[in-house]
């Protein structure tokens, strides 16, 4: 479970989050949906203890990321934007250096390998290095690595970017398997009919605030729109005025 | 197995599969240069052996006047030929560089010596140009000596010892033994082995950073639950590590170098034998824990790949500021200096090829100097690495 309250960040001039409070629960799906700039990945960079936020404060399963980050870290997968692999290393390969990193080895290690690549579908290419992989292959592999500790949490920072059609299928069919399992699962995107087809939860942020969140339905409730993607425009919109 | 291992073993198998790293590191960085050296000293070699034994045209105005005279420049390499030409000719020719030299034997030169009066002879030439001087030298020579055996014959002739044309002598010592007159060249050695140990590692140092930053794989490693210590801390014995094996690559490329490069017609004796190399190893290896610290510290501050190569390209360049700073004032080993580094890798390394060993005092002060530094810089790049700016955010 991912609780975060109030929080904020400026960097230079630019109040990137100006007191933006969540929570996402585990076995559910977070959207956080919003216009580009408006603090999708700041929010998930603090929430990944990769940023301090000047103030409010985040808890992962209880866990203050501030004070205790290494622990929140612990119970964190995460995928950021633009998540890139070692191009000399073969898929399976990232994800072992991962792992190891996280404390597995010998047995376990590969079990969890295993496990992984029949849950990603990596049997295909994982032993190729990964120079060459289509952008759906990295992402696949790149959310193997997020996983191969076994987080309760999973942070995904636009993780559809650059994806084709069967490839978004495919991480649609993914989240709601993670989901089953238990996984609190938080996911970023500009694209509302991607939020839409999968999210329990959405959280749309406008300008370092949160204009509106709830189900869809709360979200059409209370913006009085009952289609969905006008409801978004009319909850940034508002944001923005 | 403990992280920094972790990082240790993946950044050197990476490193090992990426070609462009390995041409780098292990194949340029340490060829580099012996290959330099070695032309550089062939080059010498092959010059001033051809040059010694190089006959050289000498034109002469009025050669018929002068019979021993043509002898007497055979003798010395020079070959006389007749210059069609009066004295201004001569000088015009000499001036514009069609000719280097021209020697002029006046119409009275039989006739003087003839009647034991001296008898002048004139070389037309040009100071400025340095090939001419040693032509010049050569006829100087030539005709000083012949000179000397008429004085000494003359002087015989009228019952008088030779000897007493020589009241004094200067006879010059030259104490330069073959090892320390090596060193001209040799010394150009440390700066060499310092480049490439420092080349290893470059490719990592930039990877450390700027490269995960730009490939997209540093915030999901900084997301991971290691501590940054640990991370840091295997980058920087990769690094380290890569920097060794590019130095004992040079030093092994050094040593085959050595036994190619003809030193012994300079008159040198290279000392090189297996204890001097790796002394020379164990000096400098404070030296690369220096070095991998540095080049990581500067390339964490930069934002993408190519940036970072030419920051480092310029770094490269620092460790020869006291080297050269070294040889302008003729710097003596002493504890002081050995608290710079590189300046003290360079003098220990020199005293080492020289042969003349190695002040333990010295050495520990060097070591401990560097090791110094090298902490510190490792703190600074945990700081860096524990900052947000790192993501480049």
């Amino acid at each position: 479970m991912i609780e975060a309250e109030g929080l904020s960040k400026r960097f230079g001039s630019v109040q990137a989050l100006d007191g933006v409070s969540l929570w996402a629960a585990g076995g559910a799906i977070t959207g956080l949906l919003g216009p580009n700039g408006a603090g999708k990945s700041t929010t998930l960079r603090i929430l990944a203890t990769v940023l301090a936020p000047d103030g409010g404060r985040a808890r992962v399963d209880g866990v203050d990321v501030v004070s205790d980050p290494l622990a929140a870290r612990r119970r964190l997968g995460v995928l950021p934007h633009g998540a890139g692999l070692y191009p000399h290393l073969t898929g399976r390969e990232n994800v072992a250096y991962f792992g190891r990193l996280a404390g597995l080895g010998g047995a376990r290690l590969q079990r969890r390998l295993d496990e992984l690549s029949d849950l990603l579908g990596l049997g295909q290419f994982e032993h190729r290095r990964a120079r060459g992989y289509s952008q759906g292959q990295r992402t696949r592999v790149a959310l193997a690595r997020a996983l191969v500790h076994e987080p309760a949490n999973l942070l995904l920072d636009e993780p559809a970017a650059g994806l084709d059609v069967m490839a978004t299928r495919g991480l649609r069919a993914l989240l709601g398997d993670l989901k089953a399992r238990g996984i609190c699962i938080v996911f970023s995107s500009h694209v509302m009919q991607e939020v839409a087809a999968v999210c329990d939860r959405i959280v749309i942020l406008a300008q370092g605030r949160v204009a509106v969140e709830g189900t869809a339905d709360e979200i059409r409730r209370a913006t009085g729109e009952p289609d969905l993607e006008d409801a978004f425009v009319r909850a940034t919109g508002a944001g923005a005025a | 197995m403990s992280a920094w291992l972790v990082v240790l073993a993946k950044e050197v198998t990476d490193s090992l599969r990426d070609r462009r790293t390995l041409f780098a590191a292990l194949l340029m960085g340490p060829l580099f240069g012996p290959l330099m050296l070695a032309a550089i000293v062939s080059l010498t070699v092959e010059r001033s052996l051809e040059r010694s034994r190089e006959t050289v045209e000498l034109p002469v105005i009025g050669l018929d006047r002068a019979p021993n005279l043509a002898q007497r420049l055979r003798a010395a390499d020079l070959l006389p030929v007749v210059f069609e030409g009066d004295m201004a000719a001569a000088r015009a020719a000499v001036h514009s560089g069609r000719e280097r030299l021209v020697l002029r034997v006046p119409e009275d030169f039989g006739a003087r010596l003839a009647a034991g009066r001296p008898a002048p002879l004139e070389l037309v030439r040009d100071s400025a140009d340095r090939e001419g001087a040693e032509a010049a030298a050569r006829v100087r020579a030539a005709i000083a000596g012949w000179s000397g055996r008429l004085a000494a014959m003359r002087v015989q002739v009228r019952g008088l010892s030779p000897d007493l044309l020589a009241p004094l002598v200067l006879h010059e010592l030259d104490v330069a033994t073959p090892a320390s007159r090596a060193l001209l060249f040799l010394g150009m050695i440390t700066y060499f082995l310092l480049f490439a140990t420092l080349m290893g590692g470059m490719y990592l140092a930039i990877d450390a950073t700027a490269g995960e930053r730009e490939r997209g794989s540093l915030e999901p490693l900084l997301s991971l639950p290691v501590p940054r210590q640990a991370l840091i801390a295997g980058k920087l014995a990769a690094t380290t590590l890569f920097m060794l094996a590019a130095l004992a690559l040079s030093l092994a490329a050094f040593a085959a170098s050595l036994s190619v490069v003809p030193f012994a017609e300079l008159g040198m004796r290279p000392n090189a034998g297996p204890a001097v190399l790796a002394g020379v190893f164990l000096v400098l290896v404070p030296f690369a824990m220096l070095g991998a610290a540095l080049l990581t510290f500067v390339a964490s501050f930069t934002r993408s790949y190519r940036e970072a190569q030419s920051w480092l390209s310029g770094v490269l360049i620092v460790p020869t500021v006291p080297i050269a700073f070294a040889g302008i004032v003729g710097l003596e080993p002493s504890p002081a200096a050995m608290l710079v580094p590189s300046l003290s890798q360079h003098l220990l390394v020199t005293e080492l090829l020289k042969g003349a060993g190695v002040n333990a005092l010295h050495a520990a002060i060097s070591v401990a100097s560097s090791l110094a530094l090298a902490a510190l810089l490792a703190l600074a790049v945990r700081r860096r690495y524990c900052r947000e700016s790192i993501l480049g955010v």
